[in-house]
């Protein structure tokens, strides 16, 4: 999509001009795709409305009125009511709250284990190396969402558990990716350079290697939300996350599925606020992808799962 | 060859032993006593005491460890602490439900992923690549369970093709096809699309390269390329993944398997999660881990079958 070039690594005293170029060719993307451009102002809206929930809802999440259950939608409650009576477009304004707290953060505690782990693994090899290893094969052998719950079930559910539940599957995800691109940096010249002069492993990581990885961590970052989010939604769906009576879009779904005959879109919209985000975190993703990773090290190095 | 299969099956010994061992010592030093989620909360401090003595809880842990541990040396996994069933026997009941619904929906992902990933590369920058494209990145965005529920509501609530309500054990295999369809293909659907963006993105990727070019010189012809030559080494990018995926799938289907009410470990294992069922729990990511690392060594393994250059040391 993006005519960026060749990105050769830059050395670590230019990182300034290198961000503010990212980011001039970032809007120039956005202006000639239009379908990213879309992606990236759906989840800035979707920011604010969570930021700002309790001005922009029209009603109280929790308020329930039983005269008025299962309203169809209405000048008053445009997307209709639920089973108590309680504001469809309300609840989805509240639910972006939990998917958004749990997508962002849940994978920027993974790239802060994750990350500095894989780079030092292959910046050092050896012994430490075949530790990580070990630890990210025993991970990966847990099937993610089962591992969430069962961290959610013994840790008990409230936003920050979350949050650590659904970290932990993305974690060997960023180990392999900076471990990998770690093993393509350490061999420039630069690096060996920074040795020469007497840096430790810990400014080489820091000043040296990190600025030239970040970008393929930003884009693999980008994608991560998208699946965190759906990860919440999931353990909300199973009962296990965001608890009733808080809004979540997977706990709306679950509720809505018990009414599927009588009010379909109890479930369905919900569920369609809940594709429509991982999907603008996909796109984006995407576009990220096209600008900060020309080179394809995100999809050399890491499967997403 | 031999030494190669072997090294792996001994390291996925050791992952399964890590697995377990992990969940085991997690599971005890929280502070949550199974016996009080067993019997509620009105239970008397005799009945929980009777219910630890019942199934081990109130020995000390490693004397726990050591008697599990040697129960899985005689191939014993042991028994669920809620309702004393052999956890082997319940895994065994229900593992053919989600290796059915597992297998079905790869065989509909590869079905539509790999032609699809084919087309929309050879044709790139055409419609069929913008459609391909679409489909690709809405369907990798989709969550399955919600996919289900709509699959549900235009199949079974509106068009009234296929059963709504699910039970199980009865019917003939005509039935049992009936009840798989739905649940299979709102995680075939899926999985489809994260082939067809992958066997593209590799697809484009061979296509620059010199042999295609060669081959081209020669006069080859371009379909003859594309299959024989180009999809070949598409192939093992492809099944990487694939097998990478199958720990996801496997654990995913327990949200089908929720929406569409069918048995399988999945849900087995998000109930035994929700009651504790600490035996249960060990054994069924055990078994878990060990079907994971299986599908990887086979991935691994069926290389050589598209790239005859790669070795086993």
């Amino acid at each position: 999509m993006s005519d960026s070039g060749e990105a050769t690594p830059i050395a670590s005293d230019t990182p300034s001009i290198y961000r503010q170029e990212i980011f001039n060719v970032f809007i120039k993307t956005l202006r000639s795709d239009p379908p990213a451009l879309i992606a990236a102002i759906f989840i800035l809206a979707l920011v604010f409305v969570a930021v700002f929930a309790p001005w922009v809802a029209p009603y109280d999440p929790l308020s329930q009125n039983i005269i008025n259950a299962f309203s169809s939608p209405s000048a008053q409650h445009w997307f209709g009511t639920d089973e108590y009576g309680r504001d469809l477009l309300s609840r989805l304004i509240y639910g972006a709250r939990p998917a958004l707290i749990v997508g962002v953060f849940s994978v920027v505690l993974a790239m802060l284990i994750g990350v500095p782990i894989g780079m030092m693994a292959g910046l050092l090899l050896g012994q430490f190396d075949r530790i990580v290893g070990w630890a990210v094969d025993i991970l990966l052998a847990f099937p993610p969402l089962l591992m969430a719950l069962l961290i959610v079930t013994l840790l008990g559910t409230s936003l920050p558990m979350l949050v650590l539940a659904i970290s932990i599957s993305s974690i060997p995800m960023f180990i392999r990716l900076a471990r990998g691109s770690t093993l393509v940096i350490k061999n420039f010249d630069f690096v060996h350079m920074a040795r020469s002069y007497g840096a430790s492993n810990v400014r080489i990581i820091s000043y040296h290697v990190l600025p030239n990885i970040i970008g393929p961590i930003i884009v693999i970052g980008t994608l991560s939300i998208a699946g965190a989010v759906r990860e919440e939604a999931s353990l909300s769906f199973l009962g296990m996350g965001v608890l009733p009576p808080a809004a979540s879009w997977g706990n709306l779904i679950r509720d809505g599925i018990n009414n599927l005959f009588d009010a379909p879109s109890l479930s369905i919209l919900p569920g369609a606020f809940l594709t429509l985000t991982v999907l603008a975190f996909n796109m984006l993703g995407d576009t990220l992808r096209d600008i900060l990773d020309p080179r394809g090290i995100t999809t050399r190095t890491t499967t997403k799962k | 060859m031999f030494y190669y299969v072997v090294k792996r099956l001994c390291s996925a010994v050791f992952i399964m032993w890590a697995v377990t061992t992990l969940v085991f010592f997690a599971m005890r030093l929280v502070p949550a006593d199974p016996a009080e989620v067993i019997l509620g909360d009105n239970a008397t401090e005799e009945s929980l005491q009777a219910i630890r003595e019942k199934t081990g809880l109130n020995l000390p842990v490693l004397t726990q460890y050591r008697i599990f541990m040697s129960g899985l040396m005689h191939g014993d996994l042991g028994r669920s602490m809620i309702n004393n069933q052999s956890v082997s026997e319940q895994i065994a009941a229900l593992f053919p439900y989600t290796l059915e619904l597992a297998l079905a929906s790869l065989f509909i992902g590869a079905a539509i992923g790999i032609p699809l990933g084919v087309l929309t590369a050879v044709r790139r920058n055409s419609w069929v690549d913008y459609l391909g494209r679409i489909f690709a990145l809405s369907g990798f965005s989709f969550p399955a369970f919600y996919l289900g529920i709509l699959l549900l509501l235009v199949f079974s609530v509106y068009l009234q093709w296929f059963p709504v309500v699910h039970t199980f054990n009865v019917g003939g295999w005509v039935e049992r096809i009936e009840k798989l369809v739905l649940p299979a293909l709102s995680l075939g659907i899926i999985q489809a699309a994260y082939i067809t963006r992958l066997t593209r993105s590799s697809m484009l990727e061979q296509l620059e390269l010199d042999y295609v070019r060669t081959a081209r010189a020669k006069g080859i012809s371009e379909s003859s390329i594309q299959y024989k030559h180009v999809l070949r080494n598409v192939m093992i990018p492809v099944i990487t993944a694939i097998g990478l995926y199958t720990g996801a799938i496997l654990g995913g289907a327990v949200l089908t398997e929720t929406v569409f009410n069918r048995p399988g470990i999945g849900k087995l294992l998000v109930g035994a999660i929700a009651q504790r069922d600490y035996t249960l729990i060990q054994s069924g990511l055990m078994v878990f881990a060990l079907i994971v690392v299986l599908i990887n060594l086979l991935v691994d393994l069926s290389y050589t079958l598209f790239d005859p250059r790669v070795k086993y040391e």
